[in-house]
């Protein structure tokens, strides 16, 4: 095994990175691949929350580059899956606490034993950043369909670019169906233009995402969630399948019905 | 605002984003555009007969690089050489 390390960023915060970061590890655990992820947001942790793993903390990737404990007594096993891994970020405030060069030995040294390392980048273009990215294979960038969203996402691409960090692949997430069908809301066609990049999801609104990350079970563990199934696609594409694209178009009801009979889009 | 004849929001988010995206790409301000144009137009004159009216100077997007596109309408010198 050598693991492929994968880092998911986004440029503005909010925007779902986190959520993308816990969806995807699930969905590779749960096709049976090896996965570790790290939390790079050092002092801004959040990764333990939404995966439910806040009470395992006991040593963090801050501890382990300053040789108070080994890589393997940082990584905490997740609850469901044995094979799933995370390195907590510290609560330091120390913004130099890691550096680049860290991060590319730390994947270096999970490589060999692992099949994925999913990197949880900061918000922003900073110090967090650039150590998320130093060790990538690849990046996605996530973004959602709002102006503020697709111009920081542009920023992070064009120095992705700068960078020759290869070529990143979008999530548009939370995107809004009705939104986009009544011309209020850039369509995945319209950001996807814009951005000049490839796209590896889209990912609808959908509130059970929200019930999921509360519970500390991410949304992919359910298998009538539409976001659920989005970010379960593109771990298959991630492991190199052809999956199609959803058909977020979709109505149910009385109104759909009455809207296909119509014409009406 | 009426519904009907509105222009719906998507068509604003995306008209707004390919321009602040084409001079955040280019680190270039509207400005600076202008400035630009006027020193082009210069350089130009001293050359050819142009109507610096009929000047169009944009920067364009083509997926992920930016071109500076000049339309620059040539004054007919016929005229003079009849004369």
């Amino acid at each position: 095994m050598t693991a492929q390390v994968i880092t998911v960023t986004s440029g503005k915060g909010g925007v779902g990175k986190t959520t993308a970061v816990a969806n995807l590890a699930t969905a590779l655990a749960a096709d049976g691949r090896k996965v570790v992820c790290i939390d790079g947001d050092i002092g801004l942790r959040n990764l333990d929350v939404v995966m439910g793993l806040e009470n395992r903390i006991v040593y963090d990737i801050v501890d382990v580059i300053e040789g108070r404990c080994k890589l393997k007594q940082a990584m905490i096993r997740d609850k469901h899956y044995p094979d799933m891994y995370l390195i907590p970020a510290a609560q330091t405030r120390d913004k130099n606490a890691v550096s680049p060069s860290d991060m590319i030995r730390i994947c270096n040294d999970l490589r060999p034993d692992t099949d994925f390392v999913i990197i949880d980048s900061p918000a922003g273009i900073e110090r967090g950043f650039r150590n998320s990215i130093a060790a990538a294979d690849r990046v996605l960038v996530v973004t959602n369909p709002e102006v503020s969203a697709v111009r920081d996402a542009d920023r992070v691409v064009g120095i992705l670019e700068a960078e020759e960090k290869g070529n990143p692949a979008l999530i548009l997430n939370r995107l809004n169906p009705v939104l986009v069908r009544n011309n209020d809301m850039l369509s995945a066609e319209d950001v996807l233009d814009l951005l000049g990049i490839q796209l590896i999801g889209i990912v609808p609104e959908d509130e059970s995402v929200i019930i999921g990350s509360n519970r500390g079970a991410p949304v992919v563990t359910d298998p009538k969630s539409r976001a659920g199934q989005a970010f379960r696609n593109i771990a298959k594409r991630i492991q190199g399948q052809n999956v199609p694209f959803m058909d977020l178009d979709q109505q149910s009801g009385l109104w759909g019905a009455i809207q296909k009979l119509t014409g009406r889009k | 605002m009426n519904w009907f004849t509105r222009k719906r929001s998507a068509e604003s988010a995306k008209e707004r984003l390919q321009l602040v995206l084409v001079h955040d790409r280019t680190d270039l301000t509207p400005g600076q555009l202008e400035a630009l144009k006027d020193e082009l137009l210069k350089a130009i004159s001293r050359y050819i007969d142009i109507d610096p009216e009929a000047v169009q100077i944009g920067l364009e997007r083509d997926g992920r690089s930016q071109r500076l596109v000049a339309d620059i309408p040539l004054r007919s010198v016929s005229r003079n050489r009849a004369g």
